[in-house]
């Protein structure tokens, strides 16, 4: 176990990230004529001001948390998956297909089973790159990326056409049946159950990761793919594994945002969860547990900016702006150390 | 020799983070002569040498060149002061020519042209003077590793260097390669020129210099005349204790022949043609020693029996089994215990724990792992057992593999293959990059595995170790065996033609059986 020394050690260079940019932010907001204090007062009142802002909060967090731990399986195996917004469009897209068509059944059968398909589909999306990479040696971080693309305008499609519902005038599906719907954990906020699912899939990723067979095979081969192999791991297999586990986490998401958000499959279901998602997994060190700090983080971030905009009058681009501040810090923060060291050998190399 | 030193470091000291790199480290070279430093890994040799050469700013000291002393702040200030550096890995660019490469980075002439055609006169000019003949119009790909040191070589004396820095310059070349080295550098001294040469190794100290610095935990322990000065006294001076050359290796009547390859072809990674028509048998309690340059099929001859690099014709059996067809930790294979050249790209996990390179090979199988859960108690005790019996030195089991030196890392992964009671241990380059003390220990390990009855085929670039612990030795040229010896009285010349291609006919050559005789 580490000392609370070392933790606090270890997140103090985040903390000093955030107040550069609170100060930075500051003087931004009073360039344009907006008093700071106000400013900030609305950030946090609108992240963290009432049940409400928590659960919008939290609401934002569980697709974050749960793509970012895919993602974190994928980068543990030095697998470069780019296309968890695919795979949570695709997750999202199964899961409202199949309760659409199933109809109205037992809550304790149509909930679980949404879930499933959804974590299925993502987790076979994300497993096709993974064999071409075996089969025909494609790059992954090109393949994921296209695949996004294919889920994406492939949900338009259905959505234009086979999936679209009758009686719905914009793209979209019919809603499901509320036997299928995610229950909401937060009276007075639309906060669904799905973060609860990212928490717990946060604490069986640990698990998996670091105390199973599995877990140890994945890192193996990221860690160093040469000596896996000597060491009778067959790395083509796992890389296929780990990207199946991560599309799957990312799928999980999806389904999270079509039966606990929407109730029914859009367009946009997803404003680039997947991508910021890639942001998260790497602020929170590819740990579970810095995962699930940073899709907090981010997930106020995001609220907050909203209502900064919103109740003091900040311009959404600079609102946005902000928030891409933050994140940049905060990587810089979390990977300085790192940076240091690796910049450190590399000078000793060439030395 | 001048009495006046043309070169001095005086109280140099260097510290890393919690380590004392050079320890008021005062250093002289005289003009004219061949100068070693000798000493063990992280005795401080090449952090000396860097700061010489400005790749390091000194915490303390000074440098006097001539008797004036001199700030030297980069290469390019070393450079200018006459001072030019060969490292152990080159630093040359492939796809271009000899020349071109040495004309990098160089202010161009006229107008901005390279006017190469007058740089390659020089350059001439300047090999036929110091013997180091070559062709300036080769390109660097096409040269041999001996001729790519003389560019590097040619590189610093273009560049006006007399004083010339050569860091471990043979490791990577044959035995008739360093004898041509040494003699280029005695052709140098002769026309004025001063050496310093960095090695851990003393033959060469023995073979080449005149006077020999010996550092130790970074501080000098003392500079002699190499004349007046024995093997054991410069090992003394390095260790800081005795030191016997000594191996005892009892006699191990060679068994039954564990493992037998038999015509067997293998493509390298680029798939051409890497090993052509191996044939070899390996038997209980014996040391087959596999010679020959790098890059001569070593590599692909490891891993095709281990089951790393399929083969495209022939046969390899393992206690009679036909393996030929099975994968890395298929059947009988798995009793093979496999000591890859590269110890941390090729056997550990740099970034994870020791406990977790430990398991590699037994993770999947009781007690360490229960099914699909790993059994943490149980591997934490193997590791700190082997931690224990090896004597690796490192912070405990959970420590990331990273933090630990090369000797200790080589020590792991000798741990976790030789205590896999493996009949068959494949042993490439075990020594490669250890110090005297850390070569010790890992010959007396593998003699240990000869006398328990194990086949041990050990592969090695380095040809004393293939004469020292051998009972026969085989050498591979380009990919073919070029002969079997009897270990006991080998010639090294011999080993040596054999290693650079040559046909040899001699009577102390054997058929691919000859241990049974």
């Amino acid at each position: 176990m580490r000392s609370l020394r070392e933790v606090a050690s270890g997140i103090l260079p985040q903390l000093a990230a955030i107040g550069i940019v609170m100060i930075l932010g500051g003087l931004l907001v009073t360039a344009i004529g907006v008093s700071p204090i106000k400013a900030g007062i609305a950030f946090l009142d609108g992240a963290f001001g009432g049940l409400n802002s928590i659960g919008e909060t939290l609401l934002k967090s569980a697709p974050l948390l749960l793509a970012a731990l895919g993602v974190a399986i994928a980068f543990r195996a030095q697998v470069w998956n780019i296309g968890a917004e695919g795979q949570i469009l695709v997750g999202a897209t199964a899961a409202t297909a199949v309760v659409l068509w199933l109809g109205p059944m037992s809550h304790w059968f149509l909930v679980p089973l949404g879930l499933v398909v959804g974590f299925l589909a993502g987790g076979l999306w994300a497993a096709i790159a993974g064999l071409i990479k075996e089969k025909f040696g494609v790059n992954e971080i090109i393949s994921t990326l296209m695949m996004n693309y294919i889920a994406f305008f492939g949900n338009s499609y259905l959505l234009h056409g086979p999936m679209k519902g009758p009686k719905q005038f914009y793209p979209e599906s019919d809603f499901i049946p509320e036997a299928a719907q995610l229950p909401t954990i937060l009276p007075g906020s639309r906060l669904h159950a799905g973060i609860l699912i990212g928490l717990a899939a946060a604490v069986l990723v640990y698990y998996l990761m670091f105390r199973t067979v599995l877990g140890y095979r994945i890192r193996a081969v990221g860690d160093n793919p040469e000596a896996a192999r000597l060491g009778g791991i067959p790395i083509g297999r796992w890389v296929v594994i780990s990207l199946f586990l991560s599309g799957a986490l990312a799928g999980l998401g999806g389904v999270g945002e079509s039966a606990g958000v929407h109730y029914r499959l859009i367009e946009k279901l997803s404003p680039g969860y997947g991508y910021t998602a890639i942001m998260v997994a790497l602020m929170g060190r590819l740990h579970p547990g810095g995962i699930v700090a940073a899709a907090i983080f981010v997930g106020a971030l995001l609220v907050g900016a909203d209502n900064m905009q919103r109740a003091a009058g900040v311009p959404s681009v600079l609102a946005d702006i902000l928030v891409g501040f933050s994140v940049l810090s905060i990587l810089i923060s979390t990977y300085y150390p790192i940076l240091r060291a690796y910049l450190r050998r590399r000078f000793a190399r060439v030395a | 020799m001048n009495s006046s030193p043309l070169l001095r470091l005086e109280g140099i000291t260097k510290k890393f983070i919690g380590v004392v790199a050079n320890n008021h480290i005062d250093f002289e070279v005289t003009e004219g002569e061949i100068h070693a430093l000798l000493g063990e890994n992280g005795a401080g040799k090449t952090t000396l040498m860097n700061v010489l050469y400005g790749l390091y700013r000194p915490d303390e000291g000074r440098i006097f060149l001539k008797g004036e002393e001199v700030a030297i702040r980069s290469p390019r200030n070393a450079l200018a002061l006459g001072i030019g550096f060969v490292h152990q890995k080159f630093v040359l660019v492939h796809p271009l020519k000899v020349v071109e490469n040495i004309a990098l980075g160089l202010r161009s002439g006229k107008f901005g042209l390279l006017g190469l055609e007058k740089v390659a006169e020089e350059i001439q000019e300047l090999a036929e003077r110091f013997g180091l003949s070559t062709d300036p119009d080769a390109y660097v790909w096409q040269l041999s590793i001996g001729e790519q040191q003389r560019v590097e070589i040619l590189k610093a004396l273009y560049r006006n260097a007399d004083i010339l820095i050569l860091d471990e310059p043979t490791s990577v070349l044959t035995p008739q390669e360093t004898e041509e080295l040494f003699g280029i550098l005695r052709a140098m001294t002769a026309k004025g020129l001063t050496i310093i040469f960095i090695t851990h190794k003393l033959e060469e100290v023995m073979a080449s210099s005149d006077r020999v610095t010996v550092l130790r935990d970074g501080r000098v322990i003392g500079t002699v005349a190499t004349k007046e000065v024995s093997k054991e006294e410069l090992v003394e001076m390095m260790l800081g204790r005795e030191f016997s050359f000594e191996l005892e290796k009892p006699d191990s009547p060679p068994g039954q022949p564990l493992l037998e390859l038999d015509g067997v072809y293998a493509l390298g990674d680029k798939d051409l043609p890497a090993l052509k028509d191996v044939s070899l048998s390996l038997h209980a309690g014996e040391i087959l020693g596999v010679a020959g340059v790098a890059g001569n099929g070593q590599i692909e001859l490891a891993e095709a029996i281990v089951g790393a690099r399929p083969i495209t014709a022939g046969r390899i059996r393992v206690k009679g089994q036909d393996v030929s067809g099975l994968s890395i930790r298929e059947g009988v294979r798995s009793e093979i215990s496999y000591i890859p050249e590269e110890t941390v790209r090729q056997g550990l996990f740099p970034s994870m724990t020791l406990a977790e390179s430990v398991i590699l090979k037994n993770h999947q199988d009781p007690p360490y792992s229960r099914g699909f859960f790993l059994n943490d108690q149980a591997i934490q005790s193997r590791t700190e057992k082997l931690i224990q019996d090896f004597d690796v030195r490192c912070p405990g089991p959970h420590a990331p593999v990273k933090l630990l030196s090369g000797g200790n890392q080589q020590r792991l992964l000798l741990s976790r293959e030789l205590s896999q009671e493996a009949s068959i241990i494949i042993a490439s380059q075990p020594t490669k990059g250890l110090d005297v003390a850390a070569i010790d220990s890992v010959h007396r390990l593998l003699i240990e595995e000869r006398s328990r009855g194990r086949a041990v085929l050990l592969i090695s670039t380095e040809l004393d170790e293939i004469l020292r612990l051998s009972d026969r030795i085989a050498v591979l040229y380009e990919g073919e065996i070029r002969g079997i010896l009897n270990g006991q009285g080998a010639d090294p010349n011999e080993i040596g033609m054999l290693m650079g291609g040559s046909a040899v006919n001699s009577e102390s050559m054997q058929s691919a059986g000859g241990a049974e005789g």
